[in-house]
């Protein structure tokens, strides 16, 4: 009974991954005052780049690069379409994630044919293992980028609650009006949450092809974005509350593969659609009493 | 930073007309880089994905046929986005009524063509309306952010056919996930001799207009415009804001679940999980470049399928990768969404 308890948790973190990296990239950007679409897409166009890049060069230390300035880049490029230029972030933020995914497509079957097995690394980030032999190998047998993900909630709440740079980020996604007057650039403080919240979902996409799978696949990314999404909206934008949402999310889906894996006789798809329905549910529980950044969706007009 | 100074204004009347032209131009120029790289020139492929199949009355026929869901999608779309409503759920809807458009067409043995066709066609619009009822009632009761729900429900829904697919339908003959063949009488008429056109493009058409109209012409389509352009001004002219979003919603999601029938009554002739390739998000696209107005929606659907056409032959003769037109697609729509402030804005240089 313990055994498979820790099990699960080892399954939970390890799923919980590449979302928390998507979820928390996405916080910051949102608090900023941008909602960013194009996630779905930057993270595939990302774990794709990165998977090239390792392969090319050898190094997955070059692969991870590539894979955040693939998301900062995409990113940079929400930023032209919706800071600077004040277009609609919905429209403009799915625009890149079908040009992000096409462009995958479209690379991949230049450089890979019609392969049918998806082309693998010939070695990819293994998994640290610091209390081999034991009890707890299960848990904390995991990529050093899973702990850096879990780093990056206390990070990332340090960042937003304890530093001039979060402050203002802040101010700027609540009232950019006031920031502006303030002596804020709000169009360099949006672009600098974009980019850097771009990097990490980067890092999140290039995690599952340089580590989690050592490989690339079409369906890699396969609605992680969109989940990483819901869970800033069911954590309330408040990183630590991210991480529970991100941490029910795949503590459900761990679930779900362990009750597969135990032969339950229920269609295997029902299971997989749970998370999804549980987090549905979550966001309208919590839907009454969220604190939306209030500038969220509000492209700034500077007068004068 | 850049000293882009941006200012309002209308722009030249000489411009206003030649926008669309700028964008596809600006698009091109942009995704020939990729087609160079595929070793193609650009040159050639325009050709391919522009000019070629429209040569061609088979391909002619094709763009039809392929402009058929993506013009409903459209339509379906565009109905919420006019009042606000951001409606990413068209794939989910479309696979819904897919779903009841196959159930009803594999029970449709013995009925006449006319009814057996109605009745998918109704079930679909029903089917549509259902799968975007949870997300539209979350919003109106509960304000839940509705794009993330639909969002969310488009993975749901791919479960479900996949576990129908794998489960009680799975093909009992050929044990492929695919389900039983729809009957012979529930099978759409194809209306061009010697092509793949369909009913389904004339329903299409028809719902197309259908929207148009009540857009333009009736109450309720004035309310929703008027709810889209000022949320607040609306309330306080007392429409009743949240069942007027509501019903369009739900409209929306019929009008997908349209699209999906279309495909298996018309296409496939029976459900499959690769039954759209991401129709629903092109309907985003679509209803973006047509401006949310029904004429505009009707001409990018077309030109859209003709992208979709021209790339298959631009895979056949130059070996590009038939991605290329996801590409030019999502490149197109950013590109307009960018020039379409020549309307508004005139950009000027320096401080």
């Amino acid at each position: 009974m313990m055994d498979s308890i820790l099990v699960l948790m080892g399954a939970m973190l390890r799923i919980a991954t590449p979302i928390l990296f998507g979820a928390m990239g996405e916080t910051l950007i949102e608090r900023a005052g941008v909602l960013n679409l194009g996630i779905e897409g930057t993270m595939l166009l990302a774990a794709f780049n990165g998977f090239v890049a390792a392969q090319l060069t050898g190094s997955l230390w070059i692969g991870l690069l590539a894979g955040a300035l693939t998301g900062g880049l995409l990113c940079l490029l929400m930023g032209g379409l919706s800071v600077t230029l004040g277009l609609n972030q919905h429209v403009s933020g799915l625009g890149i994630t079908l040009l992000a995914s096409g462009i995958a497509l479209f690379a991949f079957r230049i450089l890979y044919g019609g392969a049918t097995t998806p082309p693998a690394l010939a070695d990819s980030f293994q998994p640290l293992n610091p209390f081999p032999d034991t009890i707890l190998t299960p848990v904390f047998e995991q990529h050093w980028l899973t702990y850096a993900a879990l780093v990056s909630v206390p990070l990332v709440t340090w960042l937003l609650n304890r530093t001039t740079f979060g402050l203002r980020l802040r101010a700027v996604g609540e009232n950019p009006e006031a920031a502006d007057t303030a002596g804020i650039n709000v169009y360099r403080m949006r672009y600098q949450a974009l980019i850097l919240g771009g990097a990490l979902m980067g890092i999140g996409g290039a995690f599952l092809s340089l580590a989690q799978l050592g490989a690339f696949a079409h369906g890699i990314i396969n609605g992680r974005g969109w989940v990483a999404i819901a869970v800033v909206i069911f954590g309330n934008w408040q990183p630590s509350r991210v991480l529970a949402g991100a941490l029910l999310f795949s503590g459900v889906q761990a679930l779900q593969l362990r009750l597969q894996a135990a032969g339950v006789a229920l269609p295997y798809e029902l299971l997989l659609a749970l998370p999804y329905v549980l987090v549905i549910a979550a966001i309208a529980l919590v839907g009454r009493n969220i604190s939306v950044p209030a500038a969220l969706l509000k492209p700034y007009r500077r007068e004068g | 930073m850049l000293n882009l100074k941006i200012e309002r204004g209308p722009a030249p009347l000489w411009l206003r007309p030649l926008i669309p032209v700028i964008a596809v131009v600006v698009t091109f120029a942009l995704v020939s880089v990729l087609i160079l790289w595929a070793g193609a020139s650009p040159f050639d492929a325009v050709y391919q994905l522009l000019i070629n199949p429209l040569t061609r009355t088979s391909a002619r026929a094709d763009i039809l046929m392929m402009a058929t869901p993506i013009l409903l999608t459209g339509v379906a779309v565009a109905v919420a986005f006019v009042c606000g409503y951001y409606n990413i759920g068209a794939e989910g809807q479309l696979y819904a009524g897919a779903i009841f458009a196959a159930w009803v067409g594999v029970n449709a043995e013995g009925l006449p063509p006319v009814v057996a066709i109605g009745l998918m066609l109704i079930a679909g619009f029903l089917a549509g309306m259902l799968w975007a009822l949870l997300p539209a009632l979350l919003k109106s009761w509960l304000s839940v952010d509705e794009v993330v729900t639909t969002l969310l429900l488009n993975s749901v829904m791919l479960f479900i056919v996949s576990a129908l697919l794998n489960g009680p339908w799975r093909d009992p003959v050929s044990g492929w996930p695919q389900s039983p063949t729809i009957a012979l009488n529930a099978q759409f008429p194809v209306i061009i001799a010697r092509s793949r056109v369909h009913l389904g493009f004339i329903v299409a058409v028809v719902v197309a207009l259908a929207v148009w109209w009540m857009l333009a012409r009736t109450r309720f389509g004035l309310e929703l415009r008027a709810i889209g352009k000022n949320r607040e001004a609306a309330q306080f002219l007392g429409i009743p804001v949240r069942r007027r979003v509501l019903a369009a919603a739900l409209i929306s999601g019929g009008i997908a679940g349209l699209a999906g029938v279309g495909e298996v009554g018309g296409i496939h002739y029976y459900l499959i999980g690769s039954l759209s390739p991401g129709f629903g998000y092109t309907g985003i696209i679509v209803a973006t470049l047509g401006a949310l107005t029904m004429p505009g929606v009707m001409l990018s659907a077309l030109f859209l399928a003709l992208i979709n056409r021209g790339a298959i032959s631009a895979n056949r003769e130059l070996d590009v990768p038939v991605y290329l037109s996801d590409v030019i697609q999502a490149a197109l729509l950013l590109v307009t969404l960018a020039v379409l402030l020549l309307n508004r804005y005139r950009i000027r240089w320096g401080r």
